[in-house]
């Protein structure tokens, strides 16, 4: 325990010196950051700062090796660094898909060359990456997708479309699946690798979702020629890894979610129901909301103390339980709850779509909330993760 | 607050799991039923787990306790909620014994916890009302003074064990209406006392409850008022809540096995989508329910600020997900769900009983959020 107070003294010291004071006190989550990659901009120049500071000592990704950009840093200490950063308020140095989703996958699956050749500038955040993984007709059966690749020699080339690439428009290079033996039974024949976004042939068109804007796009890909080098795995093995990233894509998405995230939804909701309906005998004034309010704040700390008490388990020396399958399902469900909730109380104020007559919170909340409903479709839809609870956990026949 | 088993809680869970699979089958408590037994539960079982040392967990070493936690009790309640056995735990260990610990003189507690833990006394905790419904600080029985001592009058209702109990203790008022929040006292009557009338109801779930008709009974008081009252509610919210997580556990599995086995159309009824969804969110309810439980006793035994919410927040879920539990089991099973030769309907009345005790979900909802400021 003294080594590890040692090491908070040292974090602490670390970063009264090199966080910019511009951006202390300006996250109260652990989600705000930097994307990086080439096409980043930077409206506070801090923000540039600081990445670059905290990529230089490691701790843009804390636990990844030292050799290939990262902090060595065990989760314990990553957990201090993490806690120490929560005290000051700071937003992440960097996020984006290259530290939760490609680089975990790489360090599992790459070869030497490729996590020389990509995790470095992962943690500098010089390269900012998409996922392509579902296409029209692959959704919730994702082994289904048809985007061709075909052997020349050391290159494929690259024929289909993807949607519902998050960020493609502003990424340098994707992750993606492939079919690679359109003879083979349908997850045999796939494959893993990585394209540069700037190889010719490579098209990106932004899609516009129910709440106005988002980052989703569709990508078209037109004779696109990646070397073969660029495979992750092995040829037609790539459901292996492709499933292995998804487990690292919704541990990720259950973070995100559990308990309103965004600049609409930080709000406490007994704080927002007495703003706008008012208090009765001390409550909230309206009986039926305070008691759906309660319902949602005491399902929110069950959630959260599930999640504790996996972490609990793996701190002794468990193997995960059953308990982990459902972080996904339930805490995306759970948002979309409070969402509701607030436009339940937020009332006539919580239909505005821009304009006079709302202030920038109401609109953002709104927006929010018409976007949640996207959360239990995301990542795996809600039903796909009780097909896997049904099967993996309680083992009901297929 | 650590939400793990540690390995002594392992083991004692093994340990009372063998016990319960040895000693205390469902069909148990269709035999008292059936017999209309007198007593309502198994002396002799009772005496056992005394010796095994269950009865003193929560009781220190120097009454013959174990000197542990209500996270060690709650494994043991967890174990024998999977077979509903009926033994006095909750009136005896949890209510009428801790308000003796807490607020007892020392004469009161070497009267009767020595006793308590050797399973030779049974105790119970009567405050509820005909019109307090859930509330322990609504008061109508009144303890007057009777020369150097004191009389209670009023009518009790929902009293755990109260035909056996050999002493009870009892809320009354020494000051202010019923509605008051303060005058309320805590107070120790014994079994056969003149002008008390016990009478054995018969509830759905076949287990011991009594109405309690008080006419001008001697009693002593016990120090402590509704603060001490609402702590050992608590305390027993808690257990009882850890009963719900056995028993809602246990007729999961038997549900999951039906489904693996029972075949129509030719397949496994599992493996339907319609019944695979609605089993995995059973399983979500049941796992956010065992959070809840292990927090909260947790809270207890490190006596958190937030522990009374805590208690809440089980409660509350397991409330909710036990009787959800209930139905999709019967319905899962079919018409043999709802045969009384099947053992699933004796889960479901307890179910409702156990939603009902201490409080149902939406009491302890409008608690959590009294509690939270709203």
């Amino acid at each position: 325990m003294g080594e590890l107070e040692a090491f908070r003294e040292e974090v602490r010291g670390w970063l009264l010196e090199n966080a910019p004071r511009s951006l202390v006190g300006q996250s109260s989550s652990q989600l705000e950051g930097t994307w990086g990659g080439r096409k980043a901009t930077y409206p506070n120049p801090d923000s540039r700062r600081w990445l670059d500071v905290a990529a230089e000592r490691g701790f843009t990704a804390p636990t990844w090796p030292t050799a290939y950009g990262g902090g060595g840093l065990s989760p314990a200490e990553a957990k201090v660094l993490q806690q120490e950063m929560r005290k000051l308020e700071l937003p992440l140095p960097l996020i984006g898909f290259g530290l939760t989703m490609i680089g975990p996958t790489l360090l599992q699956y790459g070869t030497e060359e490729q996590k020389l050749e990509h995790l470095p500038r992962i943690c500098r955040g010089e390269i900012r990456w998409c996922q392509g993984y579902s296409e029209p007709s692959a959704g919730s059966d994702l082994a289904s997708l048809k985007t061709r690749a075909v052997r020349e020699g050391d290159t494929f080339v690259i024929d289909g479309e993807k949607v519902w690439t998050s960020y493609a428009d502003l990424a340098d290079w994707m992750f993606a699946l492939v079919r690679t033996d359109p003879e083979a039974k349908k997850q045999a024949g796939i494959t893993f690798l990585l394209l540069d976004m700037e190889t010719p042939g490579v098209e990106v068109r932004p899609i516009t979702l129910i709440s106005g804007s988002s980052p989703f796009c569709e990508t078209f890909f037109k004779d696109v020629r990646v070397p073969v080098a660029n495979v992750v795995g092995t040829i037609n093995g790539g459901w292996t890894v492709a499933k292995a990233l998804l487990g690292h894509e919704r541990s990720m998405i259950a973070d995100a979610f559990g308990g309103g995230s965004g600049r609409g939804g930080g709000a406490r909701l007994p704080e927002l129901a007495r703003e706008y309906l008012g208090e009765a005998n001390g409550g909230v004034a309206d009986p039926l909301l305070r008691d759906a309010i309660a319902q949602n704040e005491m399902d929110t700390r069950c959630f959260h103390l599930t999640v504790q008490r996996a972490r609990d388990a793996a701190k002794a020396g468990h193997a995960p339980g059953p308990e982990s399958s459902l972080f996904k399902v339930y805490a995306t469900e759970l948002n979309q709850r409070r969402y509701e909730l607030m436009i339940a109380i937020a009332g006539p104020q919580g239909l505005g779509w821009e304009g006079p007559g709302f202030d920038a919170e109401e609109l953002a909340r709104t927006r929010e909330w018409l976007r949640s409903r996207g959360n239990t479709i995301e990542g795996g839809t809600s039903e796909i993760q009780l097909n896997i609870i049904a099967k993996r956990v309680l083992r009901l026949p297929d | 607050m650590q939400l793990v088993l540690n390995e002594d809680q392992e083991l004692l869970a093994k340990i009372a799991a063998d016990f319960v699979r040895e000693h205390s089958p469902v069909s148990r408590v269709r035999a008292l039923r059936d017999a209309k037994d007198p007593v309502g539960f198994s002396r002799e079982l009772w005496k056992q787990m005394a010796e095994l040392g269950w009865l003193g967990i929560p009781y220190p070493e120097s009454m013959g306790g174990a000197g542990l936690g209500f996270a060690e009790l709650a494994v043991v309640l967890e174990a024998l909620g999977r077979t509903l056995a009926p033994e006095p735990f909750l009136s005896t260990v949890l209510l009428g014994g801790q308000v003796l610990l807490r607020g007892g003189s020392d004469a009161q507690q070497a009267a009767w916890l020595p006793k308590l833990v050797k399973g030779e006394a049974i105790l119970t905790l009567a405050y509820q009302e005909p019109r307090s419904r859930y509330d322990p600080r609504r008061v109508a029985t009144r303890a007057e003074p009777d020369g150097t001592g004191l009389r209670l009058s009023g009518d009790k209702i929902q009293v755990l064990d109260g035909h056996v109990a050999d002493a009870l203790i009892v809320s009354a008022r020494t000051a202010g209406d019923e509605a008051d929040a303060d005058g309320v006292g805590l107070f120790l009557v014994r079994a056969g006392a003149e002008g008390l009338e016990v009478e054995r109801q018969l509830r759905i779930d076949s287990r011991n409850a009594s109405l309690l008709r008080l006419r001008r009974v001697p009693a002593e008081a016990v120090a402590g008022g509704a603060e001490l009252l609402e702590r050992v509610v608590d305390l027993a919210t808690a257990g009882l809540c850890a009963e719900m997580l056995g028993a809602m556990s246990e007729i999961f599995d038997v549900t999951l096995d039906y489904l693996r086995t029972r075949e129509q159309f030719g397949v496994p009824i599992g493996s339907f989508q319609a019944l695979k969804h609605r089993a995995a969110q059973l399983f979500i309810e049941i796992e956010l329910a065992r959070s809840a439980v292990m927090a909260a006793t947790r809270a207890l035994d490190e006596e958190l600020d937030d522990a009374s919410s805590l208690v809440s927040l089980a409660k509350a879920r397991c409330s909710d997900a036990f009787v959800r539990v209930g139905n999709e089991s019967i319905q899962m099973h079919g018409g043999i769900g709802m045969t009384d030769e099947y053992d699933m309907g004796f889960y479901l009345k307890r179910a409702r009983v156990a939603e009902l005790s201490f409080g149902d979900a939406a009491y302890h909802r409008d608690r959590w959020a009294r509690r939270s400021g709203y």
